[in-house]
């Protein structure tokens, strides 16, 4: 191995490591606000790809069907809840509004226009506005009802709704993987190494959300909102802050940041429908690198993952996903040794 | 349930059992979900496309799914044989599935057809397999065949990259046997999985020892990442895949990358372009017309018609043992069974079968071609 094989090794384990690093981000948000394990993060990679490359080959995304349909079994929960209490008629103008109307105006758009031949930014725009709100819309149905259940339970429920998505993945997008076309062509050379313009997309795009998500919890009411859940869920709850509206954003954010995920790596990589699951479980190997809760050792630890990767499956490719998985057992030994036990409150 | 009603029911419940009971029953179980999906899928449809009648008798297709899992393969086969007492068995997609169902289908004295690749599935050494049948063809004959154009390309050293599983496994050992036989050098061995968003480690092992060809045994889509990522890292040698990849998916995705790709592959998918005198042709033309007026225009690939060759079998084997038993007795299936191993010259799309005790897949050299991926199309090697 030479110097130049290695850089390219490196800079291949920093982008996967990028990718990573923004799901772990998820995992890690998800879990401080609302202790679900989130392990349906992957699909949301898969969903975004596959929507946007269902888009250009001229196809009606199946993301479509599943924002109409749930919106409106959510739209009959609320509706049903609002016949049994008195009031709460503005709650329930913005929540059909969002459940019916929303998914109504986006259908209207991708049946009637041809989003296929709009720029590559609108249809990534498009994308986004179809599959991020079906992170709400997954904690309004099956997490809300369940919030304070053990994280036991949420996270058999998590494994439920991972399969349950990765069927309707199969029926929505085939067997089959796609790629969409890259956001530049461009390339440049650095010494011997070739550096195409989609792997700076994706470090940029992953440092750009990094910082944002940094901004957002530590200067906007939101941001804190969510910290303080994140913190004391009652204390939290004392001060006015709804932590279902808590769990809707923290899953918003989820939804968005998977989606942006699937979008950048789609030019590099094939994604199936499947593939969500294994990209997601490296996300969760980072997380827990950074005990679920820190976010800059999460960040770290994707990127350590993705190097190890890289290297590995350059020195011994059939034993790749045994080293990278191999390396919780360190981790958690590390951690369970350093860090006291803390019993999980009783509520 | 009204009280004068209810032997009413009874009569015609017996009397639907009782003309069921002289229709021959065809159980499936195929991989319809799960990662074998992309083959299951176009048996799937072709199933929906068979004869609903063998020689006067009314056949009856029961398709089950097993997600590509062993086990759900196992209890679909148990289900077919004892509830809905079929006459033989076709499936499973893929070899771990097909091989767990030989014992429940010998156990049971049903024939059972294989629609899976792997040559263990009727390895005659296991008494069991006197039971089995298969339609695809041998890995060891694809791989010889792409030895063979290798050698004629005058190829001396080759790079392999294959999926970390039983498909890549399976063929690294055949392909591997028969290159060290004619003195090819085999130069690296590497793995990958399915799901991998990125195979950059094996691309560079690969580019630094230099082979004049790379053969990747992947199938379906998942087999254009190696390709991809070794052009974009600068290789220019030649490129092999296995006949996994013959579908028109792989082309959408693989694009201008594959041009000039080799790969070996049942006559079925260059069917347009076999000379007249073939008789495979017209077979398989046949296949490709019916699945495509149903599917649309280039939607068929060579796993759907594993499946059709399995109606072609049955076609030519159910007249033959219903002069000699009636349909869902123990002595129709062994009757199906020895009029399945009889078969001789039987033209179906991928190639000609002559069955014997000896061989239960029957395929000799007409069962392969090779192919050029070429302007987006799959061309026939002369």
């Amino acid at each position: 191995m030479d110097l130049q094989i290695a850089l390219l090794l490196a800079q291949d384990g920093v982008v996967n490591g990028a990718i990573y690093a923004l799901l772990a981000l998820a995992l890690v948000l998800v879990f401080a606000v609302t202790r679900v394990i989130f392990i349906p993060q992957g699909e949301f990679v898969a969903f975004g790809a596959l929507t946007l490359a269902s888009f250009q080959t001229a196809k009606v995304p199946g993301t479509l069907w599943l924002l109409i349909g749930m919106g409106a079994v959510i739209s009959i929960i609320e509706l049903a809840a609002a016949s049994r209490r008195r009031g709460g008629r503005r709650r329930l103008t913005l929540a059909l509004g969002w459940n019916l109307a929303y998914p109504a105006v986006l259908a209207a758009i991708v049946l009637l226009a041809k989003p296929g031949q709009w720029p590559l930014a609108v249809q990534v725009v498009l994308a986004m506005a179809l599959v991020v709100p079906l992170g709400p819309m997954i904690y309004r149905l099956v997490y809300q009802p369940l919030a304070s259940a053990s994280v036991l339970v949420l996270l058999i429920v998590s494994v439920a709704v991972h399969l349950a998505l990765v069927g309707l993945g199969l029926l929505f997008f085939g067997a089959e993987g796609s790629r969409t076309p890259a956001f530049s062509e461009a390339s440049f050379s650095l010494g011997d190494v070739t550096v195409t313009g989609q792997t700076l997309w994706v470090i940029g795009a992953s440092l750009l959300l990094i910082v944002g998500l940094y901004i957002f919890f530590e200067r906007s009411l939101w941001g804190k909102a969510l910290r303080a859940t994140a913190i004391n869920r009652v204390g939290a709850q004392l001060m006015g802050i709804s932590t279902t509206q808590a769990g809707k954003l923290c899953f918003l954010l989820a939804a968005a940041i998977g989606a942006m995920s699937g979008i950048l790596v789609a030019p590099i990589t094939t994604i199936y429908y499947d593939t969500g699951f294994l990209v997601g479980l490296k996300g969760f190997v980072a997380a827990i690198v950074g005990g679920m809760i820190s976010y800059p050792l999460a960040a770290a630890g994707a990127i350590l993952v993705g190097l190890l990767e890289s290297f590995s499956s350059f020195w011994a490719s059939a034993f790749k996903e045994v080293i990278v998985f191999t390396m919780i057992i360190p981790v958690l030994l590390w951690r369970s040794m350093t860090t006291r036990h803390v019993e999980e409150e009783e509520e | 349930m009204n009280k004068k009603l209810k032997p009413l029911v009874g009569c015609v419940i017996m009397a639907l059992a009782g003309t069921s009971q002289a229709d021959i029953n065809v159980g499936v179980t195929l991989s319809a979900t799960g990662p074998a999906a992309s083959l299951g899928i176009p048996e799937k449809n072709t199933f929906a496309l068979m004869p609903t009648s063998i020689g006067g008798q009314k056949i009856n297709y029961i398709v089950l799914d097993d997600a590509s899992d062993t086990t759900s393969a196992v209890k679909n086969t148990r289900k077919l044989i004892t509830e809905n007492q079929v006459d033989v068995v076709v499936g499973s997609t893929i070899t771990p599935n097909s091989l767990a169902m030989i014992d429940v289908a010998a156990e049971a004295e049903t024939p059972m057809i294989s629609m899976a690749a792997s040559a263990r599935i009727v390895d005659m050494a296991n008494p069991k397999v006197k039971w089995v049948f298969k339609t695809p063809q041998n890995d060891v004959q694809m791989s010889t065949a792409i030895v063979e154009h290798m050698l004629n390309n005058k190829i001396q050293t080759v790079a392999f990259i294959g999926f970390s599983d039983a498909y890549g496994e399976g063929w690294y050992q055949e392909f591997a046997k028969i290159a060290e036989a004619r003195k090819l050098k085999i130069v690296a061995n590497e793995r990958y999985n399915r799901a991998d968003t990125s195979v950059t480690g094996q691309a560079l092992k690969i580019i630094s020892t230099k082979p004049d060809a790379v053969l990747v045994a992947g199938s379906g889509t998942p087999a254009a990442l190696p390709q991809k990522t070794l052009k974009e890292k600068g290789y220019k040698g030649a490129f092999y895949q296995t006949h996994g990849v013959a579908n028109m998916d792989f082309l959408r995705v693989c694009g201008k990358d594959c041009e000039g790709t080799f790969l070996p592959a049942g006559p079925v998918l260059v069917a347009g372009q076999l000379p007249d005198s073939n008789p495979i042709k017209k077979v398989a033309m046949d296949y490709t017309t019916k699945y495509e007026a149903a599917h649309g225009k280039g939607t068929t690939s060579t796993f759907g018609a594993h499946a059709w060759d399995a109606g072609i079998l049955l076609q030519n084997a159910i007249p033959v043992a219903l002069k000699k038993a009636q349909p869902g007795s123990k002595e129709f299936r062994a009757a199906l069974r020895d009029a399945l191993e009889g078969l001789k010259n039987v033209t179906v799309s991928h190639g000609i079968v002559n069955m014997s005790a000896q061989d239960h897949l029957g395929f000799d050299q007409r069962a392969r071609v090779m192919v050029e991926i070429k302007d987006g199309g799959w061309k026939l090697v002369q």
